[in-house]
């Protein structure tokens, strides 16, 4: 009996390091390209397009020590014996690795008879970081750093912070009115009768494939003419249009899915609709809320297209910031990657503030209750 | 709240029926106008104020939220002084009207007037006939995005949805559960302009060269491994799977919340029984689990192949749809943004509807199956 428990719990511990190792795998793989970035954007501008963003790390690198001259004897157009060993020009330029282990590269082109020695060193963790990049893409100032070639350049900042400001004032209320509107069109759908409920609900499903490009130039031409341009109103109302078909979708896939007993029984003890609605339908679907908050958050935050058409420059959001990074000189990586990680600070704490309500036995202990 | 204010009198007599009367029509009046004016308010404050920034983003916020609000609760109150028989009728559309009204305005409209300009030529006057559908069907350009959307739909969405049920499944046994998902999660979180250059420095490529570093990863590994550097992105047709890899790299965190949540949904008793009744674990996952959450898998599904079909940004961002990987809706914005023809955009906007109607048909069958309608 208690060697069975035994193997029963060392099987359980198995297979506890097996999820384990799996999940770690998948999450390096998914970390990686992030991590790039974020060592990147800690890089001085002119590091970036020089060696990859691993090398802060410690690693080995060819240390020049010396160089040969080659006499002018020896015929460079055939094969070339250097220390005793032969190699034709193109390879000798390609850098040959000598049995010394130190590595022989010529140096241009052939009338120069140079070669390069040099030799494999350990590199310790760089010390060439910096936190300007940051400090340049926050700013509203006039900004300086040095570019790929080591010039000067001297431009206005790209004033994230109101650009950040902007965003909020843009995706909050642009996730929570469609969630609202599609809570109340969900339930309706799902549980009140009405003509023609369900061919508009087809509609809907339908509106899912609709690419919103082919909205942007006559709802533009609309606003133009109720004078919206540049409001938060117009890119609420835009974000809504577009986001209420999945939300729709999504949510009458949840609220439908909830038991028909417990409604009845609201039904019978005399609440009215807007009262279900409120008191049991919206408590009871928050975990389905939150899952579409999170996503309409972040692609509001992150959407580019329809800030881009109906904001203008008057009340530029964060992605319009970023995109100008790379549109002024299509250079500034560094910029970019710092700009990039703060854009990504507020959705994750969205996540992370949302993540609670994804616990287990929600639905059952309110059913129950 | 609002409802005790509806109830009648108890008291009698026809007098006071009619000051009740009038009483009710002048306070029905009254509050939607109170309502709009507050709203007006809001609006003109937002527009001409000079206030500091955080202050009108404060402002804008308890404007836009709470107006909707508002809206809802005063026209659910107005309807609910109806007589009874004209509440039950017209409430269902207090609760689906503003929804419907906006998608009319946003979408529906929209999709018609592109139906028009399908049929008509590149300046929108003239009908054209069928011209711009032969050209949606069978140019050359169209056959190769439809060939790519295809890989997007079918590799794009089956790695997606596996992965995030995959990772789901087994987070749910781990105690680094929430580490493990916000990692997934995270290029969730990244806008398209930056997963662009966290690509552009994987896939990065230099050449072949003395004193040349890569600064891509993954041809710093293959040169690692001593293999030879590859222009990934532009070797036909395997630059589609790297492109692909993208979209699963963003996608997957989407699957695997929405999964996750479903899987918390499974009755811990049901599972608990299986266990007891001998079932291994992967039984249990097959028998209990995969049923219990069949219909989130399936709008999980449906919400991806849409999303693959729509699939623009990556292509635009990392290769404008060269070296063949143009897929649809790329194609659709290259004519209507920078050919400037509108009617053969227009003609693949809606072949691109019609592609999608098969999959919304299954989960419309897969609603009434289950009798949600």
């Amino acid at each position: 009996m208690a060697s069975k428990e035994e193997s029963v719990s060392r099987r359980k511990m198995l297979s506890g390091l097996t999820v384990n190792g799996v999940l770690i795998l998948i999450c390096l793989i998914w970390f990686i390209p992030t991590l790039g970035v974020l060592i990147t954007s800690f890089r001085q501008s002119q590091d970036i397009f020089a060696s990859g963003w691993w090398s802060v790390f410690p690693h080995k690198e060819d240390k020049e020590t010396g160089e040969i001259k080659i006499d002018d004897t020896v015929d460079v157009n055939g094969p070339i014996t250097i220390n005793g060993v032969t190699h034709t020009f193109e390879e000798w330029r390609e850098g040959v690795t000598m049995p010394d282990g130190s590595k022989l590269t010529w140096y241009g082109n052939k009338r120069t008879r140079t070669l390069i020695v040099s030799e494999k060193e350990w590199v310790g963790f760089s010390t060439n970081l910096t936190l300007d990049n940051y400090k340049n893409t926050l700013s509203g100032k006039e900004i300086r750093y040095k570019d790929a070639s080591g010039q000067e350049i001297v431009r206005m900042g790209n004033n994230l912070s109101t650009a950040f400001l902007n965003s909020v004032a843009v995706a909050v209320p642009a996730t929570i009115i469609p969630i609202l509107i599609a809570a109340f069109a969900a339930f309706g759908f799902a549980w009140l009768n009405f003509p023609g409920r369900k061919f508009m609900f087809v509609i809907i499903v339908m509106l899912l494939v609709v690419p919103l490009q082919i909205a942007l130039v006559p709802i533009l031409r609309d606003y133009t003419k109720l004078g919206l341009n540049g409001t938060y109103l117009a890119m609420w109302l835009a974000h809504t249009g577009f986001g209420l078909p999945l939300a729709i979708y999504l949510l009458f896939n949840y609220v439908s899915s909830l038991p028909r007993e417990l409604l009845e029984a609201a039904f019978i003890d005399g609440a009215s609709n807007f009262t279900i609605f409120t008191q049991l339908i919206l408590p009871l679907s928050i975990p389905a809320l939150a899952s579409f908050a999170i996503f309409q958050f972040l692609w509001v935050w992150n959407d580019y297209l329809v800030a881009l058409v109906f904001l203008g420059d008057q009340n530029r959001v964060i992605t319009m910031a970023l995109a100008a990074i790379v549109g002024e000189k299509g250079q500034d990586w560094h910029l970019l990657t710092s700009g990039a990680f703060l854009s990504m600070m507020l959705p994750l704490a969205v996540f992370f503030a949302l993540q609670r309500y994804f616990v287990r036995g929600m639905m059952a202990g309110s059913i129950k209750g | 709240m609002q409802l005790q204010e509806g109830k009648e009198p108890a008291r009698g007599g026809v007098l006071s029926w009619i000051t009740a009367g009038l009483g009710r029509i002048l306070i029905s009046l009254f509050v939607p106008l109170i309502t709009f004016v507050v709203l007006w308010r809001g609006y003109i404050f937002l527009r001409d104020s000079d206030a500091p920034k955080i202050i009108i983003v404060l402002v804008a916020i308890i404007w836009g939220v709470g107006g909707v609000a508002l809206l809802y609760v005063v026209s659910n109150w107005l309807v609910e002084k109806l007589p009874s028989e004209w509440t039950r009728r017209l409430q269902p559309f207090v609760f689906i009207g503003p929804g419907v009204a906006i998608l009319t305005w946003y979408l529906v409209v929209p999709v018609i007037r592109t139906l028009v300009l399908s049929f008509q030529n590149d300046i929108g006057q003239g009908f054209v006939g069928l011209e711009n559908y032969i050209f949606a069907l069978t140019d050359r350009i169209m056959l190769e995005a439809f060939r790519n959307n295809l890989l997007w739909m079918i590799l794009g969405t089956s790695l997606s949805v596996g992965l995030g049920l995959l990772i789901a499944v087994l987070a749910d046994r781990s105690r680094f559960e929430s580490v493990y998902k916000a990692i997934i999660f995270m290029p969730m979180a990244i806008s398209f302009v930056g997963a662009g250059v966290i690509w552009k420095f994987v896939y990065t490529y230099k050449g072949t060269g003395a004193g040349i570093q890569e600064i891509g990863l993954l041809n710093a590994i293959m040169l690692a491994l001593g293999g030879q550097s590859q222009p990934w992105l532009q070797q036909p047709p395997w630059n589609n799977f790297f492109l692909i890899i993208i979209m699963v790299w963003l996608q997957t965190g989407y699957a695997m919340v929405i999964i996750s949540s479903a899987i918390k949904g499974v009755p811990v008793e049901l599972l608990e029984a299986a266990r007891i009744d001998g079932a291994t674990e992967v039984r249990a996952f097959f028998n209990i689990t995969i049923p219990y959450i069949q219909g989130t898998l399936l709008t999980v599904t449906t919400t991806i192949v849409i999303f693959s079909l729509k699939l623009f940004d990556i292509v635009r961002v990392m290769t404008g749809g060269n070296n063949g990987t143009n897929v649809i809706a790329n194609e659709f914005y290259l004519q209507s943004f920078t050919y400037r023809q509108t009617g053969r955009a227009s003609a693949i906007a809606i072949v691109l509807l019609v592609i999608a109607i098969p999959v919304i048909i299954y989960n419309l069958r897969q609603f009434s199956e289950r009798r949600a309608f």
